[in-house]
């Protein structure tokens, strides 16, 4: 398909016209094939001295044809947008394997199997699209990991600024749309990874949009960092992003009233992938493809979205009903807020006029 | 959230405030952040912190300090401005914040490169900027280019950079004013007309500025400084001014200045006069030194009078201000320094005395005369050492205080002991916890002419048993007075005189305390007078054994008339979590208001009811007087934060198991991880009332109703004795009981607070009650809280289950004595029940069927449960033991 600058013009205007499908979780896919700790090495690290099983982005490069085929299953049911295997593609998470000299490889091939995916299910009718997808690391930058030592912190704002830049530069050769951060539990490592993204962005003087989607990890409604969503918001609006929304951790029912919360005071588009609902007590979940669906869809009714998907425990199947449960729907409008002021601690701040 | 003005807190900014440097200085930043969270609760919506200083490594205190509050939910509850005069010091906090903060400043000092650089930095890392009226010529001082720089700086930032308009704060300069220097008269002008017109130009951005320079001229005087910035800032935001580094506290209301004061200031201000600032010093000076309001003036015509006099109104007014002085004044005339204390200080401490005895004065009145004497004491000994040879004093008499092994009560203790000091007796005070044999060795070695025994829970009455059978075997013929909370005359009578031959009584207060003292110790009354309690007790006990027994009803009868607890249409609600959760250095100011003053009335013994008691026709001045004090005391506690309150809590599954509730390790409901052992009442009732036991109140096991049941112990801090100590090693009780009877209160207080938390919040049965403080005083809310020890669970003992299940050693730092006091005094501990039927009452007497059933379930002797239950036992363990011999 045409260069980047048409595929984001044609992206925006999918995205004015139409509720867009994100596609479904990556992890649970994965998990679903079984592979063993050969199959995690493949023939290229067969002789690697630690472990490799459970390095799912590293499959990119030891089992392509696996990944591709999930991207490929996505598409099939209906995702506008794939999101590339790259979730813990950073070398502070690959640090975990001894992986990080591999990460920007890890990083070029997942945005190519992506890419190449994307591009064979495109039509002038249905564009797809390739989100970059950028974790949160196994890190926090403004959590200290030790209770006794509040002060202190496992990770630094330019060790991850560093880590995010490694992985979308290589994201961006690999070929992506969009680069989603995502799963941000702490808002301050999103931060360091839109600051990475802006300076990429001068450097080479080409605008990506960013994606960003926080993730509301307890019943609080609150970040594990401790913002409330609109916090939240005021934190990464700097970014200037293409959407922001919430995945993971919650249900979608439970996650309603948060996705209502950051659309009143986003003017950006609204994104949401929440969990097949929440985990049963061996850690799976339960949640059937048509009652996610249900939940999207009433969302969508309700105006209160422009972006959908599933994060854990959602398959094609669920991908499936959601995109047809979305399809003809309207896209939420803008709230058009006044410009004012915006700060935020753990909670916001709004200037008067 | 939409504030007009938006106040940013200055106390966290080491440039400004001497203590909060002094606290970075010395890596102190536990209080450190404590003056942060003071900040957030008096309202400022935003916090400066600024750790400019050449001595230090600003950029690691400003990160360690960021990373602190980033831990701190209370304080990282707002945004951040990060306010530092070197880029690298910004920059460092920047990347410590996951909130949108406030850059504080950057300007184009030197330049637009480093401006436009350092500008877009700021928007990189997601910050709103304030940007200085600075230039690569200086600072702007005039209206024009106050004006200009802003606008350029305007344009480079929004056309060049991108920066959102509403994301920029000019400071366009706040200089002083009034300084004698006529260029100066403008600059107050200058900022408020820039102001008006930087917002008519460019509407969506905001105006900031640091309000105390423009007072600068008139450090030292509070009033006027306070009135120029109040009128400085009246006029600013009428012009545009939106946001400002303003210590609320240090602010009039504009309507509320004294009007000379307040038109004088205008014309400085606003440039209106050319003698302005000569009109304003003129009358400066008679608001200088006044803190509030101006013209308050001490009525000092006593101070004419003589010496003695002096001296004796100082005692009789609890006045310490001018003790040193008139004290060598006297001494500077008398023949020896005794002469001084035998002299106009024990005449002035006689009226006093006078007074007390005729219901004039009271006690907190009499404790701070007190302090008076003390202090005149005190600057007298060296005198009296260096002279020794002319002979000692003739005291009234040695009485040997202490609070019994197991206790740490000590208030009513310290206010006896400052009563009869007053009185000229000589107290020695072996303080808490004392053991039996330290008390007799020092009564020996003192010479004691009498003993008192102090102590606050029920445990401690055996131990007076035990002090008086031991004064008996070690041949003591002294008196032994019995004083405190729990103690009572028919204890004393029942109890302890017969354990020893010599007089023992009890001493109801503090008042009565020298009436006996000096009765005992009289050669014409002391046979008298101990021959009148002797009968009086004599009487009681057989008033006791002859009287009708209260009747009892068996056991296993009172057992089938339980309370009937409704259990349909009852859900017990889950709590938000289980197990333990700590609450580490609890904001004081949360307590505060939730003080029930009324017992602290009571420990002065000033009888009646807060706030009726300050208006109380006999003791209402003495009320006032000790209220406004106990204010003054609460301000320093909370301001300097001299205590740190500590709690932890607990919830747990729980079921009632017969008289006992078993508290589980999970929801599982099989592994128990305590029992708690309840106690039901005996006493005959008429009518089908129930029996009363504390484990109706939980579902019982094999209901199918999942129950719960929660835990806690408070403390309001440890630091209370040790500042009690070092009141007392200046001579002032009267502080140090103050204290302590605050901190009491404050222990209370956070009870009281904890509760209602764990009432709507942390339990949250109830999470929509809202009460008054009157309300809260009267318990009108559901579920209840009783505490080991006290009426509804009188056996001390299960404090131990409680602490084992809280860890409260290790969580709240709160120990157990031998005898079950908790320690810190100032601490609470009990039972959290949810159950909207629960309420208190008292088990009173109980039989010794339950007793053995008791004892049985505890795994302890029936001696020993006995022991610990004998204030509710209601029968007598001897005839018990003889019987069944």
């Amino acid at each position: 398909m045409q260069n980047p600058e048409d595929r984001i013009a044609r992206l925006r205007a999918a995205a004015a016209e139409q509720v867009l499908v994100i596609d479904g979780a990556m992890g649970t896919m994965i998990q679903n094939l079984k592979y063993d700790e050969d199959q995690f090495r493949g023939d290229r690290f067969q002789t690697w001295n630690q472990s490799l099983q459970g390095d799912n982005d590293l499959l990119n490069l030891t089992q392509p044809l696996a990944i591709r085929d999930i991207h490929d299953q996505y598409l099939d049911a209906g995702a506008d947008i794939v999101k590339t295997n790259t979730f813990n593609a950073t070398s502070i998470a690959q640090a975990d394997y001894g992986m990080e000299a591999h990460v920007a490889a890890i990083n070029l091939d997942g945005a190519r199997l992506a890419r190449a995916a994307a591009d064979a299910s495109s039509t002038d009718e249905k564009p797809r699209f390739v989100a970059g997808a950028m974790g949160p690391t196994n890190r926090t930058a403004s959590i200290s990991p030790d209770v006794n030592d509040p002060g202190h912190r496992n990770v630094d704002f330019d060790t991850l600024v560093d880590a995010y830049s490694e992985q979308a530069r290589a994201l961006l050769e690999g070929g992506v749309d969009l680069f989603l951060v995502e799963t941000v539990f702490d808002t301050l490592n999103a931060k360091a990874a839109i600051y990475a993204l802006k300076a990429l962005e001068d450097d080479i003087g080409r605008h990506t949009p960013i994606m960003v989607s926080g993730t509301i990890t307890d019943m609080s409604g609150r970040t594990l960092s401790g913002q409330t969503p609109e916090a939240f918001w005021h934190s990464i609006m700097h970014a200037e992003p293409f959407s922001v929304g919430f995945n993971c951790a919650l249900g979608a029912e439970q996650l309603r009233p948060h996705i209502a919360a950051i659309g009143r005071v986003a003017d950006v588009a609204v994104s949401a992938y929440p969990n097949a609902g929440l985990p049963n007590d061996l850690g799976g979940y339960d949640e059937q493809p048509d009652e996610t669906a249900a939940h999207l869809q009433e969302w969508a009714d309700s105006g209160l979205v422009n972006i959908v998907g599933g994060c854990c425990g959602t398959t094609p199947d669920h991908i499936r009903a959601i995109a047809d449960a979305v399809a003809g729907k309207k896209p939420r409008q803008m709230p058009g807020l006044p410009k004012r002021l915006r700060l935020s601690g753990l909670e916001p701040f709004v200037a008067a006029a | 959230m939409q504030p007009t003005f938006i106040n940013v807190g200055e106390r966290t900014n080491i440039t400004g405030s001497a203590r909060f440097k002094k606290l970075i200085m010395s890596d102190d930043y536990d209080a450190a952040l404590d003056v942060a969270r003071q900040q957030v609760l008096n309202g400022a919506l935003i916090i400066d912190i600024n750790m400019d200083e050449g001595l230090l490594d600003s950029e690691a205190a400003m990160k360690t300090f960021l990373n602190l509050i980033a831990s701190e939910p209370d304080i990282a509850t707002v945004p951040i401005m990060i306010d530092s005069s070197k880029w690298s010091v910004i920059e460092a906090g920047l990347k410590c914040v996951q909130g949108k903060s406030i850059v504080n400043s950057i300007s184009m000092k030197e330049g637009e490169a480093p401006f436009l650089e350092q500008a877009r930095a700021c928007r990189r890392y997601g910050a709103a900027v304030v940007v200085m009226a600075f230039d690569e010529t200086g600072q702007a001082d005039t209206i024009e280019r106050k004006v200009d720089i802003c606008a350029r700086a305007y344009k480079l930032l929004v056309e060049e950079v991108g920066f959102p308009p509403e994301d920029i704060i000019f400071d366009p300069n706040i200089f002083a004013v009034a300084t004698g220097i006529a260029e100066h008269d403008d600059y107050a002008v200058a900022f408020i007309e820039a102001t008006r017109q930087i917002k008519q130009k460019m509407p969506l951005v905001h105006v900031s500025g640091g309000l105390s320079n423009v007072s600068f001229s008139f450090r030292g005087n509070e009033i006027v400084r306070r009135a120029m910035h109040s009128v400085f800032l009246y006029h600013a935001i009428q012009a545009g001014m939106d946001m400002g580094i303003v210590n609320a506290g240090q602010l009039d209301v504009y309507d509320d200045i004294e009007p000379e004061l307040r038109e004088r200031v205008e014309d400085v201000i606003l440039n209106r006069r050319a003698d302005g600032t000569e009109r304003l010093l003129e009358i400066a000076e008679r608001f200088r030194g006044g803190k509030g309001k101006a013209g308050f003036q001490e009525d000092l015509a006593w101070r004419d009078e003589p010496v003695e006099k002096r001296l004796e109104l100082a005692l009789v007014r609890g006045v310490n201000t001018y003790v040193e002085a008139d004290t060598e004044e006297a001494r500077a005339r008398a023949t020896r320094p005794l002469d001084v204390i035998e002299g106009p200080l024990m005449a002035g401490m006689n009226v006093v005395g006078d007074l007390f005895g005729a219901g004039k004065m009271f006690l907190p009145q009499v404790v701070k005369s007190a302090r008076v004497m003390k202090q005149a004491v005190a600057y007298l000994t060296p005198y009296i050492e260096a002279g020794k040879q002319e002979g000692d004093a003739k005291d009234a008499g040695a009485i040997v205080l202490a609070t019994v092994k197991g206790d740490v009560h000590d208030i009513g203790k310290n206010i006896v002991g400052v009563v009869l000091q007053c009185n000229n007796y000589r107290v020695i005070d072996l303080g808490v916890m004392t053991p039996v044999e330290k008390i007799l060795e020092t009564a020996k070695r003192e010479q004691a002419d009498i003993i008192g025994l102090s102590g606050l829970i029920t445990p401690s009455l055996d131990e007076m048993v035990n002090v008086a059978a031991e004064m008996q075997r070690q041949d003591f013929h002294v008196p032994l007075l019995i004083g405190g909370a729990t103690t009572s005359k028919a204890h004393t009578a029942l109890r302890i005189e017969p354990a020893y031959e010599k007089p023992v009584v009890h001493v109801l207060d503090a008042s009565r305390a020298v009436g006996v003292c000096s009765a005992l110790l009289s050669d014409e009354q002391s046979t008298d007078f101990a021959a009148d309690v002797r009968t009086e007790y004599e009487g009681i006990r057989a008033a006791r054994a002859g009287g009708k027994t209260v009747r009892k009803v068996p056991l296993a009868e009172a057992r089938g008339r339980p309370r009937a607890v409704s259990w349909d249409n009852y859900t017990p609600q889950t709590p938000s979590f289980l197990g333990t959760r700590a609450f580490d250095d609890y904001p004081l100011e949360e307590l505060v208001g939730r003080i029930d003053w009324t017992p602290f009335f009571r420990t002065w013994e000033l009888a009646g009811t807060y706030p009726r008691i300050l208006e109380d026709s006999v003791v209402g001045e003495a009320a006032r007087s000790l209220f406004k004090d106990a204010q003054a005391m609460l301000d320093r506690i909370v301001n300097e934060k001299l205590l740190t309150p500590r709690a932890v809590i607990g919830f747990w599954p729980a079921q009632r198991v017969g008289d006992d509730i078993a508290l589980y390790q999970d929801e599982e409901r099989g592994d128990v991880l305590e029992h708690i052992r309840c106690l039901r009442q005996q006493v005959l009732k008429r009518d089908d009332r129930p029996y009363d036991c504390l484990a109706d109140f939980v579902a019982e096991s094999g209901s199918g109703i999942a129950d719960y049941m929660g835990g806690f112990a408070v403390t309001s801090g440890a630091e209370a004795e040790s500042l009690a100590k070092a009141y007392e090693a200046d001579h002032d009780d009267y502080n140090s009981i103050l204290l302590k009877a605050l901190a009491d209160r404050l222990a209370e207080a956070f009870a009281e607070r904890m509760h209602e938390r764990v009432r709507q919040e942390l339990w949250g049965y109830a999470p929509d009650e809202s009460f008054s403080n009157e309300e809260l005083v009267r318990e009108r809310y559901k579920g209840i809280r009783p505490a080991p020890g006290y009426p509804a669970c009188p056996d001390h003992t299960e404090k131990a289950t409680l602490f084992r299940l809280l860890n409260a050693p290790e969580a709240a730092g709160i120990t157990l004595t031998e005898s079950f006091a908790m320690q810190p005094g100032a601490a609470v501990s009990g039972w959290y029940f949810a159950h909207p039927d629960a309420s208190y009452f008292g088990v009173s007497r109980i039989e010794r069927d339950q007793v053995e059933d008791y004892a049985q379930r505890k795994g302890m002797d029936i001696v020993d449960v006995e022991r610990w239950l004998r204030p509710v036992l209601g029968y007598d363990p001897l005839d018990a033991g003889k019987k069944a011999a």
